[in-house]
């Protein structure tokens, strides 16, 4: 096995601007989205870190309750649809899913490209709405505030969206393709990397649930442009019946920004235990099965909407069985470090992190699940600490592991080690700061979206924004380092973790083609306790 | 400021304590559960620590038992929470037929509330302690929602349709009202006091209070706006009579049936043609725009307070099980 | 279809097989997100149509049905000259698949150009929703609802034919220029696919909105 950093790789084949804007290789796609999603993750940043600035006191200090609004808002949009959607599916699952089944590259580069290009627009638009005056919808943008109350550059920034969710589509599209048409002989389903698996039911999503959010969005901008009424009671339209057409695709959006995460824990949790993942079947099911499932809860973000209550005690229901998989995930992954050998590598911290928050994440939606309970805490603190356990303590931090671990395989160097782990033990305790208080504030009735709040409230609001600022600076690291290690880290061999996947028989970083010789695979993934690293090399 | 620290709401109505028994079952098994894969990975981690580079693991098999079992048993925890949880939600969602009616508008930025005898508030609502008290609710313009902690309750407010809720407070105080549902730039200053009192307090209040009574208002409405030239409960009149209609379910020209409620009045007034009653022509003019929504809700409590006049000989059915 | 092994591909894939396999279910799942694109906007038409179902049958009486039903016979003629295009192009035959590409084309302009003018109708009478509209029935909300969804549904199918004919432009480009041959037109048989599935589309809006409660 070659252990050198190979003379041309995927990185220095050609050199020029041209080069990487008209690029068709996947690699080089991933790195394009991690340029712009680095900076997207930024701009939400600073929003929350000024919402959280203005959160320190009961009163308008900081911003006027207009800007703050926008603020929010923007957070939320930029997070969501700008970092969160893309994060692990655009950089990680381009650049590593056609090596993970042994491809040359995805079925279609040339709309992987455009892809991206796509969500260029989007960010455009959306950032030039933002520029030239904000949006003050809420993320959600409920109708009939966005379509008739709202003054703010509506229209703009849902263009953004709009254009934005050709970018998931097309990706989930390619993603979907390539698994099904372009695996390596001996490749069979069940020897896929449970990555592979968590971003084919990904993608599942993304093609299915996206066109909706499209085609609502669609509607809004009739209802504000030219005075159509949808959803205007005036003309008999039905305000709740956006809600049900915005919450079909963003509730299986959240599982878009979770299922990729849960395929890069699975992938660090096995190398660092160096096992088998136990269950492998039933996580790859599981996947499938919350893809499934995810697409039938959606009225659980409306339970105290006028709903009817039967249809609120179906949608109670499902959410409790879509649960259900998660936590046989979570059973799995911990399993798997039974008699394991655990490393403690900067990844593995992450990804212990990660079943840690992910696990209370997810309980705490069973309070919301359960309509008795969630009457009294929707709408309020309870929610945001919930999604954020999930989307921050969970996907951001599956995203850090990941980005980690491979490391080596896409710029060839190493990280620092300690810095890594510094970074992520300063994450994991910003993170609890922050948010843990805003189950508290929940419970005890501070509603979302607000502004200014009563005094009593100020206490777990200043812990809060307290532990943001140790998160903010817990992200300012890796920023730092991992851009450092690309000129001054140390040169990555192949294998850096002794890791099993296709990915690490290929050099580091590998090169354009993936592969120098065609693989051919003869055994299940990760069969870590029955061959050496030796026999696992493919043959061609 | 510390020992000020809130860190649960309080228990003021007869909700509250069911609704936080849940929580609580929900809060051990979050934290039981939490504590336990916390514990395991800790455990597992430092037990099976990497000693050397080269170190193999044993295999180890998978176990359809093992998987199975952590599949059923935590599906049927969640089946007894979503059936506690229905049980609470059913309670949450069903007004006692006695509970006191309050009428309640929302609008940016403030919560306007008319009482029967005609007390009007904002931003406040005076109710009596140990009485069911259900407000029924609109807005004049985005959805805002109507939320007490210390109650527990919240009910999104709409455009355009009734929405209610019901709660029955526990202990005389002052407890926040919030506006839950963003609704534009002073959100978060669309609050208020539910403002609960001992029955003879709340009376005393009541009387000092100046204003119509809903009814008596809604009654002028009836009469200036020209309702009763149609609906004057003669025979053959060009309107149907509207004397005992609240809560009886109508015949419409379209075959279908619909409940009389406070919607079903409400739509009739602002979109007359919508749903007519069988037998009828639909020539009632339309009111929507004329019509305040404080208005419609006075226009309401009129026609729920009408009773039935002495019958005729060739009266309307009697409803199944009267006793005649 | 089997296509020849000796066929070029693009690198990434190991036959013209595998290629055009991939190209297939690329176009179908993409038809699979317009089914969901399509049906959110047909699921607002469902809701309110079982809201208000007197309202939407008396104006959907406005719709010209003579005019309806030629666009309906236009489209599913345009799709028998695709479906022609699409074996020419399996034969190989060049002229052929031109032809019938034009065609198609000329068939979906006429289609687009009959629309553009039923809208311009639509608005001489008063009936595009919002400030311009001047209908006085009493049902003047459910009216509005009836005139939004009309021209959400077929102003979005109608973008699609657009796009629709500007990729056939292409692909008559590429025909003509003779890229396609017995062993390789896929990009006809895909963009044939496509075309079909707008026309599909097309048979579900045309019984909604102009012939369901029609009494004239």
């Amino acid at each position: 096995m070659n252990e050198q950093t190979p003379r041309i790789h995927y990185l220095n084949v050609n050199y020029g601007v041209r080069s990487w804007l008209l690029t068709k290789d996947h690699k080089r796609i991933g790195l394009l989205y991690l340029a712009v999603i680095s900076l997207m993750f930024v701009i939400g940043g600073v929003f929350a870190l000024l919402v959280r600035l203005e959160l320190l006191t009961p009163g308008p200090d900081l911003v006027t309750a207009d800007n703050y609004n926008k603020l929010f808002t923007m957070h939320g949009i930029v997070m969501v649809f700008f970092f969160l959607i893309p994060s692990i599916p655009a950089v990680l699952g381009n650049f590593l899913l056609p090596i993970m089944i042994g491809a040359r590259d995805l079925a279609f580069p040339r709309l992987n490209l455009l892809s991206w290009y796509v969500f260029m627009l989007g960010a455009a638009f959306t950032i030039y709405a933002m520029l030239t005056g904000g949006v003050d919808t809420g993320w959600t943008f409920y109708t009939p505030f966005s379509t008739t109350a709202s003054n703010t550059n509506v229209i703009a920034t849902a263009l953004g969206i709009f254009i934005n969710g050709f970018s998931s589509i097309l990706t989930g599209l390619n993603f979907i393709v390539t698994v099904h048409k372009m695996r390596a002989p001996g490749m069979t389903w069940f020897r896929l990397p449970l990555f592979v698996w968590a971003h084919y039911a990904t993608s599942l999503i993304m093609v299915l649930g996206t066109p909706v959010l499209a085609i609502t969005i669609v509607l809004v901008a009739l209802d504000r442009a030219f005075h159509f009424g949808f959803f205007d009671p005036a003309y008999g339209g039905d305000p709740v019946l956006f809600q049900h057409l915005f919450w079909f695709y963003s509730h299986p959006a959240v599982y878009i920004m979770i299922l990729p995460a849960m395929g890069v824990i699975s992938e660090l949790i096995g190398c660092f235990s160096r096992k088998r993942i136990y269950g492998y079947t039933f996580i790859a099911g599981s996947s499938i099965a919350i893809a499934l499932l995810g697409f039938l809860v959606w009225g659980h973000h409306m339970f105290i909407s006028s709903q009817s209550i039967y249809a609120s005690l179906i949608f109670s229901f499902l959410s409790f069985a879509v649960a259900i998989p998660s936590a046989v995930k979570v059973f799995n992954w911990t399993a798997t470090l039974y008699k394991g050998s655990v490393s403690f590598r900067a990844p593995m911290l992450y990804a212990l992190g990660f079943i840690g928050l992910f696990t209370i994440g997810g309980l705490t939606g069973l309070f919301l699940a359960s309509i008795g309970v969630d009457v009294h805490v929707t709408d309020t603190y309870f929610v945001v600490a919930h999604f954020h356990y999930i989307m921050v303590g969970g996907a951001i931090m599956a995203y850090l592991g990941g980005l980690h671990y491979w490391w080596p395989k896409i710029s060839g160097k190493l990280y620092p080690e300690a810095w890594a782990r510094v970074a992520a033990v300063i994450l994991f305790v910003g993170f609890n700061l922050t948010f843990f208080p805003q189950f508290v504030l929940g419970y005890i009735g501070m509603p979302r979206r607000y502004h200014v709040y009563p005094e009593e409230f100020q206490v777990l609001n200043v812990m809060s924004t307290a532990g943001a600022s140790i998160l903010g600076m817990g992200y300012l690291l890796p920023l730092l380092y991992l851009v450092w290690s690309l000129r001054y880290g140390s040169p990555a061999t192949a294998n850096p973790w002794g890791a099993f996947g296709l990915e690490w028989q290929t050099s580091s970083p590998p090169p354009p083609d993936n592969f120098d010789h065609a693989p051919r695979v003869e055994h299940e993934a990760y069969a870590y306790e029955r061959l050496s690293l030796e026999e696992v090399k493919v043959g061609s | 400021m510390l020992k000020d620290l809130p860190l649960f709401p309080a228990q003021a109505s007869t909700v509250a304590a069911e609704v936080d028994n849940l929580f609580f079952f929900l809060l051990g098994l979050t934290v039981f559960f939490s504590l336990l894969i916390a514990l395991l990975l800790v455990v597992f981690a430092v037990r099976y620590r990497r000693r050397s580079e080269d170190e193999r693991p044993a295999p180890i098999e998978g176990d359809l038992r093992l998987e199975l079992g952590w599949t059923v048993i935590p599906f049927l925890i969640t089946m007894v929470i979503f059936v506690w949880s229905a049980v609470v939600y059913a309670r949450l969602t069903r007004a006692p037929d006695d509970a006191l009616p309050v009428f309640v508008v929302g609008k940016q930025w403030m919560w306007h509330v008319q009482h029967l005898e005609g007390a009007r508030e904002i931003n406040e609502v005076h109710v009596p302690v140990g009485r069911a008290v259900r407000l029924t609710m609109t807005s004049e313009d985005v959805i805002h929602s109507f939320y007490v902690p210390d109650f527990r309750i919240k009910q999104d407010v709409l455009p355009g349709r009734y929405t209610t809720v019901w709660f029955e407070a526990t202990r005389p105080g002052r407890y926040h009202l919030f506006c839950a549902e963003y609704c534009g730039t002073q959100h978060s200053g669309m609050i208020g006091w539910v403002i609960a009192m001992e029955p003879a307090e709340y009376e005393a209040w009541l009387a000092g209070g100046r204003g119509q009574s809903l009814v008596s208002a809604g009654e002028e409405l009836f009469n200036q706006l020209g309702c009763v030239t149609c609906h004057s409960g003669e025979s053959g009149s060009r309107g149907p009579n509207l004397a005992g209609v609240f809560g009886k379910t109508v015949q419409l020209a379209s075959g279908e049936q619909v409940l009389a409620d406070e919607g079903y009045l409400r739509e009739s007034i602002v979109n007359p043609r919508a749903r007519v009653v069988a037998g009828f022509e639909p020539v009632m003019p339309v009111f929507k725009g004329t019509v305040s929504e404080e208005q419609l809700m006075q226009l309401i409590a009129y026609i729920k307070a009408l009773e039935v006049a002495a019958a005729p000989a060739a009266a309307e059915p009697q409803p199944a099980g009267s006793i005649r | 279809m089997e296509a020849s092994r000796t066929a070029a591909h693009q690198h990434q894939f190991d036959s013209a097989a595998q290629q055009y396999e991939a190209s297939a279910l690329g176009m179908w799942v993409f038809l699979v997100t317009e089914i969901m694109f399509f049906g959110g906007i047909l699921t607002a038409y469902v809701v309110y149509r079982s809201l208000y179902p007197e309202s939407f049958a008396h104006v959907s009486n406005h719709l010209s049905l003579p005019l309806g039903a030629f666009n309906t016979v236009v489209l599913i003629g345009s799709s028998l000259t695709m479906a022609l295009a699409v074996h020419a192009g399996q034969l190989g035959r060049r002229l052929q698949i031109v032809v019938f590409l034009a065609l198609t084309m000329l068939l979906g302009s006429v289609f687009l150009g009959i629309k553009a003018y039923e809208y311009h109708h639509k608005f001489v009478e008063g009936l595009v929703p919002g400030p311009l509209f001047t209908y006085e029935g009493a049902d003047r909300g459910p009216a509005q609802m009836f005139m939004c969804l009309y021209f959400g549904l077929t102003g979005i199918h109608a973008l699609h034919m657009v796009i629709g004919v500007g990729v056939l432009a292409v692909i008559l480009a590429m025909a003509w220029r003779g890229r396609f041959s017995a062993a390789y037109s896929t990009p006809v048989e895909m963009s044939g696919l496509y075309w079909h599935f707008v026309d599909v589309v097309w048979i579900f809006l045309f019984p909604l909105l102009y012939l369901l409660g029609r009494t004239t």
